[in-house]
């Protein structure tokens, strides 16, 4: 096994010292090493979404990267979404349309929802369709998940004018 | 509705679990740690059947940061992971060890545990230790000749009888016989969080405490003192935040008892979270059946006996449930039809495979496929529609209650209420039916591949025989309701809470609904079967007048008014008559009923109260699936271009929170119809070890359904009428998309195994079956 790097990872604008072996996802530090457990681990093969943080805006698996990758960049988390008490429209949006049951995928989906709407806010209904069937749910039949995010990217769009 | 702030049952309002949630703040099993923790890392079996000649665990001990390497052998003094109901003699030998002892018998089987102070460092010891093993012959089909399980005993477990009237005379008299051969695939409730389990002994307090549990903890918490020697008051079980749960989770597993012990024997936290390879070759799967059914009908269309044998493949061991989904499938497979005379008898046996048990509608998802195909084979041979024979069939509401000797999680089937034809005619209305089916006549006249199909289905929930909670209000006002149910991501919370409140008279969001910890209420049911809102509710309901009356006794000798004068509105007492008059808060009673209260009189202290319920029966709500499906005669794909769920509640709580739970369950019907399965090569290899393998639905495949949600009938069994929504939206998926699918292609009876996969379909097009 190779020598422990020390790194410092930006979550959330908050640097974090950690030292970590060279093979530790990204998942892990940032849910072991940085204490941020909103962040989930579904399948550790890049297939649920789960884990799906914001890195330099980019919605990514952080399953399948190392924390050393993410040195330097910017990495967004669950976390991060809401300003104090106040809610991001996609949090507030999932509350209002019931758009969560167990709570374990929303995570995923809040973040994959926040990057992609922050660089498509017009986004159509089908391409919005295409990026969410990129994660998985196994208790909504997503139904009001999609409409979760229809209304938030509505509100925003909104806010923006 | 005289204060209408106080109504909460019935509305559809927000969940009190969503905001932790959104923010990140949820606590699964994953994200409890303990100071000082071990990881365990489980060697499974990579051979199917096979006798173990040795175990090499010296690498792995050798490795830095490994604490303890185990096998079977040490820790022979652990039971096999026993019956939740207790002994059951023919088949405890059938139960699987914590750790595999001198066999093998199943891909994924825990052979080997490792314990290390790093999850990745666990993860190579584990990939270090050899198992040497002899191949022994495999069992991959239930209704292949049983082989053997351990000398002088075969892979029968048992056989399943259950039945009423003379089935052979009416067979031998009857004027039309029908006869189907029908599969249901291997597939599972997958939650997306995999399993997870914390042990940590106490040894100041001397106690074990198992973190991360789910679905049942009290029962956890009696299997493991019944399986450790260990009193029940020196362990306690803790339910987190749980990432889903449909049957399959917060069972006791192999992992859950490891946990355990080795935080007792090593003196550590020890912490066990799953990967996906391991969830889907290690924890429950479930409905694999094969039916053998045939059906006595007069020329009418009225059946006049069910003879159905059937092959239950349960995996490589019994587990908790013991023949539950094998016994429940004999009881509840006549469903909403009369039978005259019945018979099953259900081959409950043991294959090379992961072992099975329930998942989300257990007995029913099976058996409604099975009797539904039956309904529209019956259709077929006299040529009428599949509803009519459904309606010549159903048991009509006037001869409701109905009483059917046959038993469902060991009580008598009594099916309590509701009219299934009046239902049936409800949907049809909804749908427009007859224009419908004009439509897609048309379309398939032009062509085109797409045909209809539907399914009547009953339901069973809210299993008793009692579950009880206890209110409490301290000194500020606010409400603890404890239960021994569990939140599973159903919304239960909310519900308990909308339920108390509207008792009480406060507002639900000063609930806090406390549940799943075994140290702060010594019983519980937990949350399957759709139990939950019927047995737990109806306690909360019971507890929350028994608390109000308290309440407002004491408020009246204070308020020196007649209790039948008072009200509570919004967590203070007012009279009735004057409710902008004087008035007392909940917290200010609670101050008056402290032990040290001059005021306190004789009343026993504390403003809180218990509140049980007792139930005989179960109830039976009931329901119809319609689809449309549009089939692609090139690839074999299936495409939902329409689907509805017609279902009597008796009475919704939440009603968005209904509607939530029936479309997420068909959501796992159309998985189980359509994509999902776990299959195995000739040697017994698991081949769905990936989400790429096993293929849940994304929001692609899922499409928008429609929702006919009834409260005709409430249930007479409980006080608020409950029937339980858990299941209801998985029940009938794969019978109605399979009668749309031989619509569509115009052949009948085309569909005879599930799920439909595009390979299956297309052999069915091309004519090979």
């Amino acid at each position: 096994m190779s020598e422990k790097r020390e790194i410092t990872l930006t979550i959330n604008g908050r640097s974090y010292a950690v030292r970590v072996d060279p093979r530790r996802t990204l998942v892990d530090t940032i849910r072991d090493e940085c204490g941020q457990t909103g962040t989930h681990i579904g399948c550790e093969h890049g297939v649920c979404g789960a884990c799906t943080v914001l890195l330099d805006g980019e919605p990514v698996r952080s399953c399948l990267m190392f924390a050393v990758q993410a040195e330097g960049r910017q990495i967004r988390t669950v976390e991060g979404l809401a300003q104090g008490d106040k809610l991001h429209p996609l949090q507030q949006a999932f509350i209002d349309h019931h758009g969560l049951q167990c709570g374990f995928c929303t995570p995923g989906f809040l973040m994959l929802a926040a990057g992609v709407l922050e660089r498509e806010p017009d986004i159509s209904d089908e391409d919005l369709l295409d990026v969410l069937s990129s994660n998985l749910c196994r208790c909504t039949g997503y139904e009001n998940i999609v409409k979760s995010v229809r209304a938030a990217a509505a509100k925003m769009t909104a806010a923006r004018r | 509705m005289t204060a209408p702030s106080n109504k909460w049952i019935g509305q559809s309002v927000g969940r009190l679990e969503d905001p932790p949630l959104v923010r990140g703040h949820g606590r699964y099993a994953g994200d409890i740690s303990f100071p000082h923790q071990l990881h365990m890392r489980v060697v499974r079996s990579n051979h199917a059947h096979g006798r173990i000649v040795a175990i090499d665990t010296a690498a792995a001990r050798a490795l830095p940061g490994v604490v303890a390497v185990w096998t079977a052998s040490d820790i022979a003094d652990v039971p096999a992971i026993d019956f939740r109901e207790g002994k059951i003699p023919a088949l405890d030998p059938y139960r699987q060890p914590v750790l595999a002892a001198d066999k093998v018998r199943y891909v994924g089987e825990p052979v080997a545990a490792v314990f290390a102070s790093d999850p990745y460092v666990a993860e190579d010891a584990a990939d270090l230790v050899t198992i040497e093993v002899e191949e022994l012959p495999i069992l991959l089909a239930a209704e292949d000749p049983p082989g053997e399980f351990s000398p002088g005993r075969d892979t029968e477990a048992s056989i399943i009888r259950q039945g009423y009237g003379d089935v052979d005379a009416v067979f031998r008299t009857a004027p039309i016989v029908v006869e189907l051969e029908l599969a249901i695939g291997r597939h599972s409730g997958v939650p997306l969080e995999a399993r997870g389990a914390i042990g940590r002994f106490d040894a100041s307090r001397n106690l074990l405490e198992l973190h991360g549990a789910a679905k049942v903890p009290h029962r956890i918490k009696e299997l493991l003192s019944r399986m450790l020697g260990l009193t029940p008051s020196s362990i306690q079980v803790h339910e987190a935040h749980v990432g889903g749960g449909f049957g399959i989770r917060g069972e006791l597993y192999p992992e859950d008892v490891l946990v355990c012990v080795a935080s007792m024997r090593l003196g550590r936290p020890v912490k066990w979270i799953e990967d996906r390879r391991e969830h889907l070759i290690a924890a429950n799967h479930s409905r694999q059946q094969l039916h053998k059914i045939r059906a006595a009908v007069d020329t009418e269309g009225r059946i006049l006996a069910i003879d159905d044998r059937y092959f239950h493949d349960q995996g490589a061991y019994v587990r908790t449930h013991a023949a539950r989904v094998v016994h429940m499938t004999a009881g509840i497979l006549p469903g909403p039809y009369r039978v005259p005379a019945y018979r099953a008898v259900g081959h409950f046996r043991l294959t090379n495979k992961t072992p099975a048990a329930t998942y989300r509608a257990p007995g029913r998802y099976e058996t409604t496929f099975v009797r539904e195909r039956l309904i529209d084979a019956v259709a077929v041979k006299l040529g009428i529609d599949p509803n009519e024979v459904r309606r010549r069939n159903a048991i009509s509401k006037d001869e409701m209650p109905y009483h059917r000797p046959l038993e469902a999680l060991g009580e008598e089937i009594e099916h309590d209420s509701g009219d299934y034809v009046g239902l049936m005619d409800k949907l049809i209305a909804a749908l427009e039916w007859d224009k419908l089916k004009a439509t897609l006549a048309r379309r398939r006249a032009a062509g085109e591949a797409v045909g209809a199909g539907f399914a009547m289905f009953i339901e069973k929930s809210g299993l008793g025989p009692a579950d009880g909670v206890r209110i409490e209000v301290d000194t500020s006002g606010a409400v603890e309701l404890i239960t021994g149910g569990a939140s599973i991501g159903q919304g239960f919370e909310t519900v308990m809470a909308q339920v108390c409140a509207e008792a009480l008279g406060v507002d639900y969001r000063q609930v806090r609904v406390t549940h799943g910890q075994t140290d702060r209420i010594a019983f519980g049911i937990g949350a399957h079967a759709s139990r939950a809102t019927v047995m737990t509710a109806s306690a909360t309901h019971n507890g929350a007048l028994k608390l109000r009356a308290k309440a407002i006794e004491m408020a009246a000798s204070l308020m020196q008014a007649p209790p039948d004068a008072l009200d509570i509105v919004d967590g203070k007492v007012v009279h009735r008559d004057r409710p902008s008059g004087p008035s007392m808060t909940l917290g200010e009673i609670a101050r008056h009923l402290e032990p040290t209260s001059k005021t306190l009189g004789d009343r026993e202290p504390g403003l809180s109260a218990e509140g049980w319920f007792r139930v005989k029966h179960q109830v039976y709500p009931y329901g119809l699936h319609f689809a449309v499906v549009k089939v692609d005669r090139e690839t074999g794909g299936v495409v939902i271009e329409r689907y509805a769920i017609a279902y009597d509640i008796g009475r919704a709580i939440n009603p968005a929170l209904v509607r939530g739970q029936i479309v997420g369950g068909f959501a796992q019907g159309l998985g189980g119809a359509l994509m999902e399965e776990f299959t195995y090569n000739e040697r017994g290899d698991p081949l769905a070890t990936t989400f790429a393998d096993y293929l849940l639905p994304t929001v692609k495949e899922t499409p928008k359904i429609e929702v006919l949600l009834r409260e005709d009938y409430v249930s007479p069994l409980n006080p608020l009428g409950i029937k339980g929504a858990g299941e209801s939206g998985v029940t009938g998926v794969g019978a109605a998309i399979a009668s749309a699918i031989d619509d569509a292609i115009g052949i009948p009876g085309a569909v005879t195994q599930l799920p439909v996969t595009p390979q299956r379909l297309k052999q069915i097009l091309n004519g090979r079956r």
